[in-house]
């Protein structure tokens, strides 16, 4: 199997509310020199083995369609082939 | 005019998905107000069975898994309410309904989560930006309207060159304001762009979203009726559309 793990963030532009709050509570717990702290989800998944470039392109496929609102996030995604391991 | 125009009741089609749970106060309004039948439409279906109109409800359809809305748009009945959309039908998209109109692409936007990470659960200000809609046409432009509010996930973002093309086209029909009717940063409960609570889309402004809710605005008992004209407008606008065709 290959396995895939795709980055979504919140599209910089986008104030992050959820990241803002954890930030404060970084500083209030005196961790006070954090800055621009973000929060966005990893989705990691198998699919059958395959060339890297056809992986992608199906992941693309399921980014775009479903797991990535184009409006508010980004995504990147990391995908490990079993010729890699 | 040779036929005669159907005297048969208007009937409303609401959507039911998993965690729906204003289904059936959006189908008691209808029907409590007199204004005709409503038809309840499981996600599974594939038929709208002919109804007039369609309301998108609130809730949290499947458990609000990966973005509110994202997975219920996907629903088989999404298709018949796009394409019943795309053709004119009426659509109110309410609260749950308008993130997932969002995530359909039925309405322009995104529903993020709110500015200040808690659940807002009360009574809003909203004043009538557009009253020339098939939803708001039974209220005066610029009055302020006692609504509530209940979301986490209601803050309305959208890129500059949409946001352009809301007010160019008067789509925003509600925005949160104070008392006063003046849009503040202590009025707006979700910090929602230029305190933006409803729009309308589609191909004569006949998709409407907001995320206050209307159904829940029926009675004075109640803490407020001014719901009722929204029910009432759609009821009209419906009424008017039969006597043209």
């Amino acid at each position: 199997m290959a396995k895939v793990t795709i980055h979504i963030t919140l599209k910089p532009t986008l104030l992050d509310a959820q990241g803002r709050t954890v930030q404060s509570a970084l500083h209030s717990l005196g961790f006070d020199t954090v800055q621009n702290l973000r929060i966005g989800k990893i989705i990691e998944l198998e699919l059958p083995n395959d060339t890297p470039e056809a992986i992608r392109t199906q992941v693309i496929g399921m980014c775009d369609k479903l797991l990535a609102n184009p409006v508010t996030e980004s995504y990147h995604m990391e995908i490990q082939t079993e010729e890699n391991e | 005019m040779t036929d005669a125009v159907s005297d048969a009741p208007l009937r409303v089609g609401v959507v039911v998905f998993p965690g729906s749970n204003c289904d059936t106060d959006a189908g008691n309004a209808w029907k409590e107000q007199g204004l005709g039948e409503v038809v309840y439409l499981w996600h599974t279906e594939t038929d709208l069975h002919g109804v007039d109109a369609v309301i998108l409800p609130g809730g949290f359809s499947y458990g609000d898994a990966l973005r509110a809305g994202a997975i219920a748009r996907f629903a088989p009945i999404m298709n018949e309410v796009a394409q019943f959309a795309a053709g004119g039908g009426l659509v109110a998209a309410i609260c749950n309904g308008f993130q997932v109109a969002c995530e359909a692409g039925l309405l322009p936007g995104a529903l993020v989560r709110n500015e200040n990470m808690r659940f807002v659960c009360r009574h809003v200000n909203l004043r009538v930006e557009n009253s020339d809609t098939p939803f708001t046409r039974l209220y005066k432009p610029g009055e302020v309207l006692s609504i509530p509010v209940a979301h986490g996930e209601g803050r309305y973002v959208c890129d500059n060159t949409t946001y352009e093309k809301l007010v160019e086209a008067k789509q925003i029909v509600f925005r949160y304001v104070n008392k006063n009717g003046e849009t503040t940063d202590e009025a707006n409960p979700n910090g929602s762009r230029d305190s933006i609570a409803g729009i309308v889309g589609g191909p004569a402004n006949n998709i409407l979203g907001m995320m206050p809710h209307p159904e829940r605005a029926m009675k004075n008992q109640l803490g407020s009726a001014d719901g009722q004209r929204f029910f009432h407008g759609i009821f009209t606008a419906l009424t008017e559309r039969r006597l043209t065709e």
